[in-house]
């Protein structure tokens, strides 16, 4: 049998194959040589065979097996058999396999060996692979090694160790004797891996941390020898001495310091040091202060540390490098909540990030900028925000978009900055807004009232530019359906009003239900313009036909609301203007999803009629929008109405934009054994008043007062009269129908006041 | 902790793979797909950071090589260019002015070497004198020419 092909004539022989095919061929004809050499337990060759076994793994050919090979060579005495089966090892075999067990007493046998290169072999096998049954059965040996005084294997011991707790976390305890001294080395590479056994036992144990923390002094000693001492060949990069060992004991000092007072204060000193004395020419310099910056403000160190990090992170900032930029960008991000004003003074360098090519770094400096906002800098953040809204990757601009929109509402300086943004935003970056921004942006226009006529000319001619942008059409749609008698008459006060003629509005709004660009759902929103435009407009007419020619439109949708309308048109002619109507005032609350407002007067009617299409879906959430028109503003609650064990009690808030709105919240409580089921409540006002009852909770009110039924009434005061209220509850109880009929009188006087 | 270091060609051809965390097969193969094409496809001048799931990745190119390293969120990426930078050192002292061919020619030795300079997804010996020493030494203990 002639002697197998030679590891490199193999890897020559397969680069020469110019196909796929013809690769694959060599490598079957290879393995099923390799196969037949196994078989014969060749000792010779098996190492040869083996390589080059790994070598076709690479290339992604399965290799499986080759795996009792490794361990045949892992048992060999040859030192290359022993090299080879434990990189096969850590190649081929994984805890998944039930073979990889039987390594573990070659493995406890290589510890004990000899020669060191043997048992450094042993060492880091274990270490990169070791499952937790071997890491149970070997950490002895391995702690025993982390006591020697070889340095070679000591290293390796400490890396190793961390592996095993890493796998086996109870094992920590009996690593903790071996630490006493390790800290005392020269060698650096014990060193190391010293600091990084101890910094994985602070990680896991709040009990090794406070043990660990004596420690503190020592490593700072370490650290000042390592910045003060001379040019050291052996670990010098760019002029600084053995920056891995500086920035581990910096990561180890950081979680040492972390809320513990002596300890930051400790480090004080060295982290200045670092801080001024780093060289910053090169990445390596720059990789040292990083790490600095990071430790300094996760420890608890003093404000001019504090300042002098932010300046660091401010500096880096200017760096020609970009690696160093990103650095900044991400760290400042995690810093910008907890020291803003610091922060700050670096804005307009991050807000010339935006203008960075990378878009890595153009990611970070965007969340940063919007970060960076308030009631101060609005106006020239928002700017540049926009600016980079225009110009940036089409990726960027959903989340630029929802980003200027949460800023403009928490920080718009006034209402018609406020349109004037969010008509920017639509126009440049229409299509990218996410959906739930026009019932929002809807909610804002209604809300305020002195700009609707500004608002929808300025939509208005937006859409004659361009209707492919569905969002801002759909914004727009609405707008023209509500708001089109201020558009025609030329009402408008902020700007120069336009001379538009209902059919021009109806021309438009039709436009926007024939054409390609329309999305079902925008055709929804202009038809339903149009039909509200009956009641605003004298060209009832026009509106009819087009309104019974999608009667017969293919879009389900369409044809529901087409056919309705018409019926409006036809049996409830007497009902459209009612239903018509502007849309009250819509609160932004942290209540209930969209329920149907029902608009009572006078006697409370539970609903029949079909409620008005209120813009689609998706209440803002409260991660998105805080809560701003809800104000408590502490008025006392009080009990309505108690009597037969159903307690019925009012809380007050006042709807923000319009102080004659008052908002109750009616809480039914029942204190019987019983539920009390089918539960109604209705309320009536006197005729000065106007209410909206908006759906309850539930209409089962639980025993035993496990539960509350809510319900919310909204009562318009507006000639500032004493609140008073009858009250009609029904329910079922015990089997049998329970009614009552109540008054209330004892409204606080500020709830009406 | 790093959890993987990999090296492919510009064309995509892997060249080595050390695994710190024990992961399936088909799971590596899936990491190293996405690895190439997602370096690969990076313009040229922009950063060598890139987020990947919970990982950085961080990447450079020396010659016709991409060395990539995937390391966890604590990591500091300035430092792990430093970490790529001192392996190619350590291959260009042991080679003499490395090139990717040798490496492919000799994948076994790049393999130790790596295993000399790191460790369970942690850098073992801050030395490149103590590493270079200690494959040399290594290297005399083989039996000769068996492969």
């Amino acid at each position: 049998m002639p002697a197998p092909i030679r590891l490199r004539e193999l890897i020559r022989t397969i680069r020469t194959a110019r196909t796929q095919a013809e690769e694959r061929e060599m490598i079957q004809k290879e393995c099923a040589a390799i196969r037949s050499s196994f078989r014969e337990e060749d000792n010779t060759y098996r190492c040869r065979n083996v390589a080059k076994l790994l070598y076709m793994h690479m290339l992604g050919y399965p290799a499986h097996f080759g795996q009792l090979e490794c361990l045949k060579l892992i048992a060999s005495q040859k030192f290359t058999d022993k090299r080879i089966g434990y990189l096969g090892a850590m190649l081929l075999l994984d805890e998944r396999q039930d073979v990889h067990l039987l390594m573990t007493n070659c493995i406890k046998n290589d510890l004990n060996h000899s020669t060191q290169y043997v048992q450094g072999l042993a060492l880091c096998t274990l270490g990169c692979m070791g499952s937790s049954e071997m890491c149970r059965d070997l950490a002895g040996e391995v702690e025993k090694l982390l006591k020697t005084s070889n340095s070679y294997l000591r290293k390796k011991a400490a890396l190793c160790a961390v592996h095993v707790i890493r796998k086996v976390p109870e094992l920590m305890e009996m690593f903790l004797p071996a630490t006493k001294n390790l800290l005392s080395e020269k060698n650096h590479g014990v060193l190391h891996t010293s600091v990084v056994l101890l910094t994985e036992m602070c990680e896991r144990s709040p009990d090794m941390l406070s043990h660990f923390r004596k420690l503190v002094p020592q490593l700072v000693r370490i650290l000042k020898n390592l910045i003060m001492s001379g040019y050291s060949p052996e670990h010098d990069v760019s002029g600084i001495s053995d920056p891995f060992l500086q920035v581990r004991i910096l990561r180890l000092l950081r979680i040492l310091g972390k809320n513990d007072d002596d300890s930051s204060e400790a480090m004080n000193d060295i982290l200045a040091q670092v801080a001024t004395n780093t060289e910053t020419s090169k990445n390596v310099g720059n990789a040292i202060l990083y790490e600095t910056v990071l430790t300094i403000m996760d420890i608890k160190s003093e404000s001019g540390l504090r300042v002098l990090a932010i300046n660091i992170l401010g500096r880096f900032l200017l760096n020609n490098d970009k690696n160093i930029r990103y650095v900044a960008l991400t760290s400042l991000l995690k810093t910008v909540q907890t020291d803003h004003n610091a922060v700050q003074r670096h804005r307009s360098t991050i807000v010339d990030c935006l203008k960075d090519l990378d878009v890595s770094i153009k990611r970070r400096a965007m969340e940063l900028s919007f970060a960076l906002v308030n009631g101060n800098n609005i106006r020239g953040m928002m700017k540049e925000l926009l600016y980079f809204l225009d110009s940036c990757d089409p990726d960027f601009k959903a989340d630029c978009a929802s980003g200027v929109f949460l800023a403009a509402e928490k920080y718009a300086p006034s209402k018609r900055w406020h349109i004037d943004t969010i008509m920017r935003v639509l126009t440049t970056a229409g299509s990218y807004v996410r959906d739930d921004s026009v019932p929002n942006l809807i909610q804002l226009i209604t809300n305020s009232v002195e700009m609707h006529a500004y608002t929808v000319q300025r939509l208005y001619k937006a859409l004659l530019d361009d209707i492919s942008q569905q969002p801002l059409v759909q914004v727009a749609s609405w707008c023209i359906g509500e708001y089109g008698d201020l558009l025609v008459s030329g009402q408008c006060e902020e700007e120069e009003p336009i001379q538009v003629t209902e059919d021009e509005v109806l021309d438009v709004l039709e436009g926007l239900l024939v054409s390609n660009l329309s999305t079902p759902v925008t055709r929804g929103y202009s038809l339903t313009a149009i039909m509200k435009l009956s009641t605003r407009f004298s060209s009832v007419n026009r509106i009819k036909k087009v309104v019974s020619i999608y009667g017969s439109s293919i879009d389900v949708e369409l044809q529901q609301r087409a056919v309705e309308y018409n019926a409006l048109f036809k049996k409830y002619d007497h009902m459209r203007p009612a239903l018509l109507e502007r849309m009250p005032i819509m609160e932004k609350s942290a209540s209930n999803g969209p329920t149907e407002i029902v608009q009572t007067n006078g006697e409370a009617e539970p609903s029949a009629v079909e409620s008005k299409h209120p813009p689609p879906v998706t209440q803002p959430t409260n991660q998105v929008r805080t809560i701003l028109n809800t104000v408590f503003i502490g008025i006392p609650p009080m009990t309505a109405y108690s009597k037969n064990g159903l307690k019925i009690d009012f809380t007050f808030e006042r709807a923000n934009p319009n102080p004659n709105i008052a908002v109750i919240t009616i809480h039914a409580t029942n204190s019987t054994e019983a539920e009390m089921t089918d539960f109604v409540f209705q309320a009536a006002v006197p005729k000065t008043f106007q209410l909206q009852l908006l759906s309850p909770s539930s209409n089962v009110v639980p025993a035993l007062n496990q539960g509350t039924v809510t319900q919310v009434i909204r009562v318009l005061n507006q000639q500032k009269q004493q609140l008073r209220m009858r009250i009609k509850l029904t329910y079922t109880h015990k089997g049998s129908a329970v009614q009552d009929l109540a008054e209330v009188n004892n409204f606080p006087p500020q709830s009406w006041q | 902790m790093m959890r993987f270091m990999l090296l492919f060609s510009r064309q995509g051809r892997l060249r080595l793979q050390k695994w710190f965390t024990a992961i399936s097969e088909r799971e590596k193969k899936k990491i190293i797909r996405e690895m190439t094409t997602m370096v690969l496809a990076r313009p040229p001048r922009t950063c060598n950071f890139l987020r990947w799931k919970d990982l950085k990745i961080v990447y450079k190119r020396y010659a016709s090589l991409y060395f990539c390293l995937g390391v966890e969120d604590e990591e500091n990426e300035l430092l792990a260019l430093e970490i790529i930078h001192r392996y190619v050192e350590l291959l260009d002292k042991y080679f003499g002015n490395v090139c990717e061919l040798d490496i492919i020619f000799n994948f076994e030795k790049a393999y130790f070497i790596l295993d000399e300079f790191l460790m369970g997804g942690e850098i073992q010996e801050t030395s490149k004198q103590i590493v270079n020493r200690a494959i040399e030494s290594s290297d005399m203990l083989q039996e000769p020419a068996p492969l």
